[in-house]
């Protein structure tokens, strides 16, 4: 292990140094930094492009000014961009951190949808649902993100203000999407032909209902969750996560789940006090959320039996989702006077954040909740077909092993085949690309970033790289090189982590 | 008792059973013609690209000969209010009766044909995918069989520059080739893209010589003297050919996506050149006013991305011969029939396949490089 570590980050140290290298004598090749001297008509134009030439120590071999900048590199200094004057260093970390929010978003719940859409997909192979699936995936693969993004930027957040404006759906559109979505649910959940006329049915009217009531509630501007709506929704989840991770009829697994929905709904009224005495930051909020899993542990440990440890997870998720939703409904309910401060245009279609906007911590998360809809929407139509078809064909491919049909023949529950034995080695070929995925995109989703005009990563070296300032750039790919090497060694070991069979040695 | 039997034989058998009669007597390349014409996601996405290129070539010609389409994209009058299309639909839709116009995908702000414009950017962008996957695939396939035939030291060092070469984001290295390159000229641009294009392609081809070496025609051949090279080209190349198509066809919607968008950023090709992804970028903010300038150039992007990877998936359902179809009912009835009539040793023989895993996506799924579009 220790060799491997070793050998791995010595090499990744010297492609470092050779790809930063190459880098700096590109993007110096790509740079003229005295254009719009030369096409100035000031009558000091020639002691002007003497005095950057000096500036920039432009008559200097780049070969002797990439080591001059290395050794500055190496001991933390990043110069600053000379147009501007700023240090590099904070620009960075400003760009790190609006990178951070919106890929993170982005990247779980395109994961997390994409690995659930094509395992189910899987299951349902050379079914309908397959192939509307696979078709999708492929469509969305195909479309130019930058396209997307124009798309949704003009039409999406245009037309979803337009929509805030006078909410009202009408009922046939309501019935149709009502009936698209159970014909979705009754593909994906299959079955005989009565098994399926349930599930039509079913969705169908769960979807019609929720519809309704968004739309007789007025919740579109007066969104809020609610004690009622919590127990609802929490009892919900804690059924969806019961009948996937334990099966309905482990009876402890449900009850333990169904007291964290019980707890959370008990807790729902005192925790806006405490909200409202508590000094909120990210931080503290993350550590809540720490504690509600820590709860949910506890209560799904406590109700004991034979199996505490999937009671225990069950419940901790439970304990999730619900306290996601108590969190929702605070943010929920600064909407009002948010929509009226932005004169009833909510969702922006540039910056990550609203400047001079004030208000209280909710306020701050809603606003940068609003400003990363969009383009996270673009990062997960791109990443979702990818995920979807990762794991749709890991899932085949797992569901054809041996010890499947040796799990089916020894009797087992096909809940527990598909969740144990296959989910699980479904995910060891994810754990692999999931690391890189994330990490490549701290360098930022470029062309997201640019229609967004989010000022991450990304816009950061699109800007810089137009503006002429290498520091900024040779600093951007500094730190993206270093972490896609970093990805890369992190892969390999959490390949050998997930699966026994990979050994680090060699 | 042994008709009850035969009348239920695994469904794994009767498969074999009918791909083996399908296949009988046929030699490699017409297996995989056969089984990429059954796939019909792939020969539509094929009809439509040669569709596309089709049109795109033929309206506005190539280089000195003329095109069938009489705007050139030039500044002009303004038809249509606003510069709308001017193709009406047919009555049986509700339109004034069928015409294509003088400017049947409209006109921007100072009268400039969209069907031209688009028709160049097509073409500018059709030939620089060309050229990317052809360059591409040229060094993929070079540097992964010098690397997975020698191994040793040759292959670490040339595995070391792959590395070097994944390390940075193809995006961000395009942007800045595209800022030397693409002011310069367009072929000039998508060759330097080629050059960073290639790792993918490059470790599948290793990979695939690395088991390919180790097999006994290899041995065979090295035993009957043949030279390294005649071992590579005519021994192991021909046995790796459906990979490389296969990720090369994906490598190309890779290709055209990072055109059009590094030249959406405006760091690809510059004007006077038309590129699909430029024309978006200049016609963005007239979204709202001229919806149609927006569109065209973007679906002729997803038209092309989009037939490409079906005839990838085609090709890759052709190549792999692990790829399971499952028959028709019908078929499988009858082969059941003609299994009852036949002596049993037929499907033994056949049934020492193993049941592989369907590998419509995963297997070289990532051949196309990591998106890089984001």
């Amino acid at each position: 292990m220790l060799t491997f570590l070793t050998r791995r980050v010595l090499a990744g140290l010297v492609t470092l140094f050779v790809a930063l290298f190459l880098m700096y004598l590109l993007v110096d090749a790509a740079m003229d930094p005295l254009a719009d001297l030369r096409q100035s008509t000031a009558p000091n134009k020639a002691q002007l492009i003497d005095q950057r030439i000096e500036q920039l120590q432009l008559d200097v071999n780049p070969v002797v000014r990439f080591f001059g900048w290395l050794g500055n590199a190496v001991t933390g200094d990043f110069g600053v961009a000379w147009r501007t004057g700023q240090a590099v260093t904070v620009l960075i970390s400003r760009a790190i951190g609006s990178t951070l929010e919106l890929v993170t978003a982005a990247t779980l719940l395109s994961l997390v949808l994409g690995v659930a859409v094509g395992i189910v997909s899987a299951l349902r192979q050379y079914a309908a649902f397959d192939y509307i699936i696979i078709f999708v995936s492929f469509l969305l693969y195909s479309l130019p993100s930058f396209w997307v993004a124009v798309l949704l930027k003009q039409w999406g957040a245009i037309g979803f203000n337009d929509f805030l404006g006078d909410p009202v759906i009408s009922w046939v559109v309501i019935a149709a999407i009502a009936l698209l979505s159970g014909l979705l649910w009754m593909l994906a959940v299959g079955g005989g032909g009565r098994r399926r006329v349930q599930t039509l049915v079913v969705a169908a009217a769960a979807t019609f209902a929720m519809f309704a009531f968004l739309q007789l509630t007025n919740w579109w501007l007066q969104p809020r969750v609610g004690p009622v709506l919590l127990a609802v929704l929490g009892v919900a989840a804690a059924l969806a996560i019961v009948a996937i991770i334990a099966g309905l009829q482990n009876r402890r697994a449900l009850y333990a789940s169904l007291t964290t929905v019980a707890l959370g709904v008990v807790l729902f009224f005192p925790m806006q006090q405490v909200f409202d005495a508590l000094p909120l930051s990210n931080w503290l909020l993350a550590g809540l959320g720490l504690v509600t899993i820590a709860v949910g542990l506890l209560i799904g440990y406590l109700f004991g039996g034979p199996d505490r440890g999937v009671s225990a997870r069950a419940a901790a998720l439970t304990a999730f989702v619900v306290g996601v939703l108590i969190v929702a409904d605070q943010v929920m309910q600064v909407w009002p006077p948010y929509y009226d401060a932005l004169r009833s245009r909510p969702i922006p279609t540039f910056g990550d954040r609203t400047p001079n906007l004030g208000g209280n911590f909710w306020v701050g998360i809603l606003d940068s909740l609003t400003h990363l809809l969009l383009p996270t929407l673009t990062l997960i139509l791109i990443a979702f077909a990818a995920y979807t078809r990762y794991s749709r064909s890991s899932m085949l491919e797992v569901m054809n092993q041996d010890y499947i049909r040796t799990a089916r023949a020894k009797g087992l529950p096909e809940r527990v085949v598909v969740v144990r034995h296959g989910f699980r080695n479904t995910l060891i070929p994810l754990a692999t690309i999931v690391p890189i995925d994330v990490i490549t995109l701290i360098g930022g989703a470029v062309i997201t970033e640019t229609v967004f005009a989010r000022p991450g990563m990304g816009l950061l070296f699109v800007e810089s790289l137009r503006n002429a300032e290498i520091e900024p750039v040779m600093a951007y790919l500094m730190i993206t090189a270093a972490l896609a090497i970093i990805a890369n060694i992190v892969a390999d070991i959490v390949y050998a982590v997930v699966d026994p069979r990979i050994r680090l040695d060699a | 008792m042994s008709t009850s039997m035969n009348a239920t034989p695994p469904d794994d058998k009767l498969e074999n059973a009918i791909e083996l009669r399908d296949v009988a007597g046929l030699s490699q390349g017409q297996i995989v013609r056969r089984r990429f014409f059954r796939h019909k996601g792939a020969l539509v996405g094929l009809a439509t690209l040669l569709a596309i290129i089709v049109l795109a070539f033929s309206s506005m010609g190539v280089g000195p000969i003329p095109g069938w389409w009489t705007q050139t994209g030039a500044p002009g009058p303004v038809v249509n209010p606003q510069g709308g299309p001017t193709a009406s639909l047919p009555t049986w839709l509700g339109g004034d009766g069928f015409a294509w116009g003088e400017h049947p995908f409209g006109q921007d702000e100072i009268g400039r044909d969209i069907f031209a414009l688009v028709m160049l950017g097509t073409q500018t962008s059709l030939r620089i995918m060309a050229i990317i996957s052809i360059v591409a695939c040229v060094i993929g396939v070079a540097v992964g069989s010098l690397s997975g035939f020698f191994r040793g030291r040759l292959d670490t060092l040339l595995m070391r520059g792959t590395d070097l070469v994944i390390t940075i984001p193809t995006i961000v290295i395009g942007a800045v080739i595209g800022r030397i390159f693409a002011g310069i000229s367009p072929t000039l641009f998508a060759i330097f893209l080629g050059v960073i294009l290639w790792p993918s392609l490059a470790r599948l081809v290793r990979g695939e010589f690395l088991t390919l070496r180790e097999r006994e025609f290899v041995d065979a051949a090295r035993v009957a003297g043949a030279s390294s090279s005649r071992i590579i080209f005519k021994h192991i190349l021909p046995n790796a050919v459906g990979v490389i198509i296969v990720s090369t066809t994906l490598l190309m919607s890779t290709a055209i996506l990072l055109e059009t968008a590094l030249s959406f950023l405006q760091f690809g090709i510059q004007p006077p050149d038309v590129s699909l992804g430029r024309l978006i970028s200049e016609y963005q903010s007239a979204f709202s006013t001229r919806p149609w300038l927006f569109w065209w150039p973007g679906l002729f992007i997803v038209l092309i991305a989009l037939s490409v990877n079906f005839i990838g998936d085609g090709l890759r359902d052709a190549f792999d011969p692990r790829q399971k179809r499952i028959p028709s009912r019908r078929k499988m009835e009858r082969a059941q029939r003609l299994d009852r009539a036949e002596t049993p040793g037929v499907l033994d023989a056949s049934s020492g396949r193993a049941a592989a895993p369907d590998a419509r996506d995963g297997d070289l799924g990532g051949a196309g490089g990591p998106r890089s579009g984001r």
